[in-house]
């Protein structure tokens, strides 16, 4: 379990982390998702004590990092550069970090085959390619067979075998009970191995919600009616766990709550008439859009984005959200 | 979320899970294991030991022919087979220096030591291993390559004025001194890695300290110069192995106090640096 409250991290005038407050449970793999520049790795790192805070804590299992007696077993963490010295190699790397403490050389050549990196464990770590290099950063992650795997974008240079074996590697570490922390700037790549989500744009912490939630709160459930008679249809739909939209003298409604059949029965059985009738679908990608775009805005900086009056329906929707999720996690 | 759910214990997954734990002789055989696993170790030990042993044997074979041949260097002039023999102690203490930048300051170059302070979290017993590690390797290396210098030199020059075996008087001691200089020239390295972060930075300030500064103090008041100069890190290091003083130079005892001051020096820096700093 990972503990972070009032995490800020400062860089001269730059503020890199900026209030984070979120908990990452065992048992469910948790995706850290933001922009480049967000702020994820930089929160990594204090988690590991390379970085110190300038306020707040972060604490691993409940201690801060340095302070377990054996970090290895609580933390395994891949960070996003390079962490190893070339002229090494991949199994001299391991040998010494778990050397420090006292693990096993049987366990250094188990992570060695776990990673696929038999072939290759004898040779400069310096000639590995990209993929490889992550492998061998994953196979010192897991040296210390750690309750919590930290991984700060996993998937960078890996072919689409190592992507798929990153996915199931993330699950399985989940299914064993393991507090698992992935950052991506990927949503797709999120959607598909993370239960829950901690987004974070500019440093701040955006949303601490679920896949689904977070696509339901995009407005992915969105109904858009376009009909003769507004406001009668609101009185017919209207009913709990429904809400309407749309502005005073538009003939357009957005409906959340009802499909866009149960609209156009309900439409139909009081005789109003309907111009349009459409689910809005929105992909995770698009929701994590809208919630870093909002982001960008709420930090009063001039962005351009391309406004059909049909998306900034969708911005307002998107602020609102977000307020909301930042109400409930403060 | 209470405080009291944030202090509770994990439950384990596996009931026996094994006990690791880091403790500090853990982390002096990683950086043991660390250091003897790059080709850049064996290569620059080796040249530090070259170096003392062959120009220890060039100067003592140029002073032989010198007398040979009647003509002697003035420079020669006042030789005994220690000094002669130690004159390759100015070129390993390079070696064995920048060896020591390296150690530290090569694991900040190449990002590694993100893994070791991941690892070690504590930092301060990362630092202690390394300069206790590779300070021992370069005491050995270096004693090593003084006692076969002398050994080899001693015999070319036997029979000259320069003649010298080991039982004449503070012979011992200059060799073991030189030894002693060395392992400590190491730790300094060490300290200017962590201290800087920089190899570059690292080895410009080593060489500075031990060859340029030595030269920059005749530039200053010569009443400055007798109170300054015995006490800078190459002066106070060179009385240590040094077979004869004057009042110009410190005692043996006297230099090995003030180098091993410098380097406490140096050490306490790069303390203070590798446990404010972020990495």
């Amino acid at each position: 379990m990972i503990d972070a409250r009032q995490l800020t991290k400062r860089y001269g005038e730059k503020t890199a982390v900026d209030g984070l407050e979120f908990v990452v449970k065992p048992g469910t793999v948790t995706g850290f998702l933001g922009p480049n520049g967000a702020g994820k790795s930089t929160t990594m790192r204090m988690i590991v004590g390379l970085d110190a805070p300038t306020s707040g804590t972060v604490t691993v299992n409940g201690r801060h990092y340095a302070q377990h007696q054996a970090p290895l077993q609580e933390v395994g963490a891949l960070l996003e550069a390079k962490s190893i010295h070339p002229g090494r190699s991949a199994h001299n790397h391991l040998r010494a970090l778990a050397l420090t403490h006292g693990i096993p050389r049987r366990r250094v050549d188990e992570v060695i085959e776990l990673a696929g990196l038999g072939s290759v464990a004898r040779k400069r770590a310096g000639a590995f390619s990209l993929g490889m290099g992550q492998r061998l950063g994953i196979a010192a992650a897991l040296l210390g067979d750690p309750q919590t795997v930290m991984l700060d974008e996993p998937v960078n240079g890996l072919d689409p075998e190592g992507v798929l074996w990153i996915r199931n590697l993330l699950k399985t570490l989940a299914e064993e009970g393991r507090t698992v922390f992935v950052s991506s700037h990927l949503m797709s790549e999120m959607a598909l191995v993370a239960d829950h989500l901690i987004v974070v744009g500019r440093g701040r912490l955006l949303a601490d919600t679920t896949v689904g939630e977070l696509i339901r709160e995009a407005g992915g459930d969105t109904v858009d009616v376009a009909t003769q008679d507004p406001a009668r249809l609101r009185d017919v739909l209207a009913g709990p766990g429904v809400d309407i939209t749309g502005r005073i003298g538009s003939e357009e409604l957005q409906v959340t709550g009802l499909t866009a059949r149960e609209i156009g029965l309900a439409a139909a059985e009081h005789g109003i008439a309907l111009f349009e009738l459409s689910t809005r679908t929105v992909s995770l990608e698009e929701a994590f859009m809208d919630l870093t775009r909002d982001a960008v805005e709420y930090h009063g900086s001039t962005t351009t984005t391309g406004t059909t009056s049909g998306s900034t329906t969708v911005t307002t929707a998107g602020t609102e959200t977000m307020t909301e999720t930042l109400g409930r996690s403060a | 979320m209470t405080t009291l759910t944030a202090t509770a214990e994990e439950p384990r997954t596996a009931p026996a899970r094994p006990e690791y734990r880091v403790t500090g002789r853990r982390v002096l055989a990683s950086e043991w294991a660390k250091l003897w696993s790059l080709r850049s170790t064996w290569i620059t030990l080796g040249l530090g030991l070259l170096f003392l042993v062959a120009f220890g044997l060039i100067a003592a074979s140029r002073y032989k022919s010198g007398i040979n041949s009647g003509h002697m260097d003035r420079d020669f002039a006042a030789s005994t087979a220690v000094s002669l023999s130690l004159f390759g102690t100015n070129f390993a203490q390079l070696a064995l220096g920048v060896l020591g930048v390296l150690v530290t300051a090569g694991e900040y170059s190449t990002g590694m030591i993100r893994s070791t302070l991941a690892a070690v979290p504590r930092r301060l017993p990362v630092l202690w291993s390394k300069a206790a590690v590779f300070g021992l390797v370069a005491l050995v290396v270096g004693t090593v390559g003084a006692f076969v210098a002398f050994l080899i030199g001693s015999g070319i020059v036997s029979g000259t004025p320069a003649a010298m075996d080991l039982s004449h008087a503070g012979v011992l001691r200059s060799l073991l001194g030189a030894g002693l200089y060395l392992g400590l020239v190491g730790v300094i390295g060490t300290a200017l890695g962590a201290l800087l972060r920089s190899v570059a930075g690292g080895i410009s300030v080593l060489v500075a300290t031990l060859m340029l500064i030595p030269g920059l103090i005749s530039l200053l008041p010569s009443s400055w110069q007798d109170n300054i100069s015995p006490c800078l890190p190459s002066n106070a290091g060179e009385s240590m192995f040094a077979l004869t003083h004057d009042s110009t130079t410190l005692s043996p005892g006297a230099g090995l106090l003030v180098f091993l001051c410098w380097t406490a020096l140096a050490l306490a820096g790069a303390a203070y640096r590798l446990t404010r700093s972020d990495v």
